[in-house]
């Protein structure tokens, strides 16, 4: 009841209704994604494909398309999914914590940190044997998150110096990304790791899906556990503290999640920006400010967006794959700087 | 709902802000902090509802010292309204008021038809209710001031910490909110600028100057040439109003 702005149609029957039409429309993204491609394999065929395997069924009318749904597409897909989700997860939460509508994994350097972590373990062979690429990616983004904190409480801590700090962490790690990958690197992997600063879903398959998936849906159930604490956060964290909240630990355990999730998701497919900015907005635009909504509908947007991002990097340039970093910048930029510019007219 | 404060102390940046107040607030009573800027009544409200420690001394309530109560017990008795309160967040003034009910819901419970009463009571309570619908962003500075007041209402508090919550009110919703918080069964203190506004609606005045306290007791007790002159600094007169009897202050300026 309390999430209303203005009179809405409310109660449960709604909210089923909307679950459900959102999963169909996530469905509909992926079964898009899947049925495009060099190889154009109708809606029909490539569902089929799908329920083949899921149901022993005999729809699919070619082995190879089969294959090439269930093998290459549908993890692509899937994965593509997990990391929108994630990505405008960590944006609500980030925003809600840090009272910024700018905050987000890239823009708080948490991606570039996580990327510098991932690329020093694979070229540099930092951690030996001990550390996989997804723990030097974490170590990298827990590091991201520590140098925010800290240059933002050293600038006195207000909210907008917290986008500052992140713009001089991102700098500083992709700095380091840069040097690592000049000093240390062939040239045959200097250029797989144009992939770590732009993202691309190109190497992904189905264990990527058994990573992603889990980690999505386990930092939602953590993150919807804090949907009343995010929102007392609103005044800001000692309002939120007159309220109950337990303030340091939330903190601890969101941020902490928020790196978790971040790093995860850049060590599977590198850092990807503005999908943690856009998402929330637009779904904040639509079910209003309050996180028991809000972090559901970042959870599908995000997935939906993203998805669909990846479908248009494989066809806006005929015969060539961009990097799907690529596409999402062309539509996060220009909605950064409309929302910087709204924030600023209500300041 | 026995507020009672022992030799609290208190200091931030190597300089002592609440320097040793022992206070006592009546159960069901109100208490008016004032002083000049600067002189800790925020930092004492902010030490009452534990979202400072206090350095030494303590603070109880009902003797059961704050320190000791988990963070949401404190906000489940307790509710402030800070002198300024600003959000980036895009809510109305419902989902404002609708926070004061946080402490009373835990992680996952239901919003309950009881919580939504509080929330109307509040809203009615502060002359808000129609205007629940409205963005937070679009209120008046006075406007918001009530609806902040409103969401503490909502949280049932049993002590109620105001600091300075006539600020930006037009003169009969100072006079509305003053009476409201008067009449509340909840212990209350509020910080006040207006020495005869808090004449009018405390039991008890606190003076504080640079964090210790000066005069405590009765308005009538409390407020007197002499401790104004040295106080503030002003030249004033005081005398009774005919009309309700308590302490009328009258600055004697030049105009
Ligand atoms: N965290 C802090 N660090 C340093 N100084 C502080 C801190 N908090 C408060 N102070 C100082 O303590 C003093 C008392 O502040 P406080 O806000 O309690 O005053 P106040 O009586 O509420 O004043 P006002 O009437 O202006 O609201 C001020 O001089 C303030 O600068
Ligand atoms: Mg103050």
């Amino acid at each position: 009841m309390r999430d209303e702005g203005r009179p809405r149609l409310d109660g449960w029957p709604l909210r089923a209704a909307l679950a459900a039409l959102s999963v169909a429309a996530l469905v509909l993204a992926i079964g898009l994604a899947v049925s495009t491609g060099e190889m154009r394999i109708p809606l029909a065929a490539a569902l089929g494909a799908i329920c083949d395997r899921i149901f022993g069924t005999a729809f699919a009318p070619s082995r190879i398309q089969a294959g090439i749904v269930w093998d290459y597409r549908l993890s692509r897909a899937l994965v593509a999914a997990c990391c929108g989700a994630t990505l405008a997860l960590c944006g609500a939460i980030l925003q809600a914590l840090l009272r910024n509508p700018l905050a987000e994994p890239y823009v708080l350097g948490i991606s570039a940190g996580a990327s510098t972590g991932a690329v020093a373990v694979l070229i540099v062979g930092f951690g030996g044997d001990v550390l996989t690429l997804s723990g030097g990616a974490f170590l990298g983004a827990v590091a991201a998150v520590a140098l925010v904190a800290l240059l933002a409480a050293g600038a006195g801590g207000g909210t907008d110096r917290v986008i500052l700090a992140g713009v001089a962490g991102s700098q500083l790690f992709n700095a380091v990304t840069s040097y690592i990958v000049t000093t240390s690197a062939s040239a045959e992997q200097a250029r797989g790791v144009m992939f770590w600063l732009l993202g691309s879903l190109g190497g992904v398959r189905w264990p990527d899906v058994y990573l992603a998936a889990p980690v999505a849906l386990a930092g939602f159930a953590v993150a919807a556990f804090h949907a009343r604490a995010l929102d007392a956060f609103a005044f800001g964290s000692d309002a939120a503290a007159a309220l109950g909240v337990p303030v340091g630990r939330v903190r601890a355990v969101l941020f902490g999640l928020t790196a978790a999730m971040a790093a995860t998701m850049v060590s599977m497919v590198g850092s990807i920006g503005f999908v943690g900015l856009v998402v929330p907005h637009a779904a904040r635009f639509l079910v209003g400010p309050g996180h028991a909504r809000l972090l559901p509908a970042s959870l599908v947007m995000g997935a939906i967006f993203m998805v669909l991002a990846d479908v248009v990097s494989r066809i806006l340039v005929p015969q060539q794959v961009l990097p799907i970093g690529v596409v999402t910048a062309l539509v996060g930029a220009p909605a950064f700087a409309a929302i910087l510019y709204r924030s600023r007219r209500l300041a | 709902m026995t507020i009672r404060l022992d030799a609290v102390r208190w200091s931030a940046s190597g300089r002592v802000i609440v320097d040793g107040v022992t206070l006592d607030v009546a159960p069901g009573s109100t208490l008016g902090l004032v002083g000049p800027n600067g002189s800790g009544k925020s930092s004492l409200l902010r030490l009452v509802c534990r979202l400072r420690r206090v350095a030494s001394g303590v603070v109880t309530l009902d003797g059961t010292d704050v320190a000791a109560l988990p963070r949401l017990a404190v906000a489940r008795r307790v509710a402030l309204v800070e002198q300024q309160a600003g959000t980036e967040a895009q809510l109305n003034v419902r989902q404002v008021v609708a926070l004061g009910r946080t402490p009373h819901l835990g992680a996952l419970a239901p919003w309950t038809t009881a919580d939504a009463e509080a929330v109307e009571t509040a809203l009615d309570q502060v002359g808000m209710a129609e205007r629940r619908d409205q963005p937070w962003h679009t209120l008046s500075g006075g406007e918001r001031q009530r609806v902040q007041i409103a969401r503490a209402l909502a949280q049932e508090p049993r002590e109620l910490l105001l600091d300075e919550p006539t600020n930006h009110l037009d003169i009969r919703h100072q006079l509305e909110i003053l009476g409201l918080v008067r009449r509340l069964p909840a212990t209350v203190m509020v910080a006040l600028h207006d020495l005869n506004l808090a004449a009018m609606f405390c039991d008890t005045l606190a003076v504080l100057q640079a964090g210790r306290i000066v005069a405590a007791g009765p308005p009538e007790a409390v407020l007197d040439e002499e401790l104004i002159r040295s106080v503030f600094g002003v030249r004033a007169r005081v005398g009774r109003s005919p009309h309700h009897g308590r302490p009328q202050v009258e600055y004697l300026v030049d105009v």
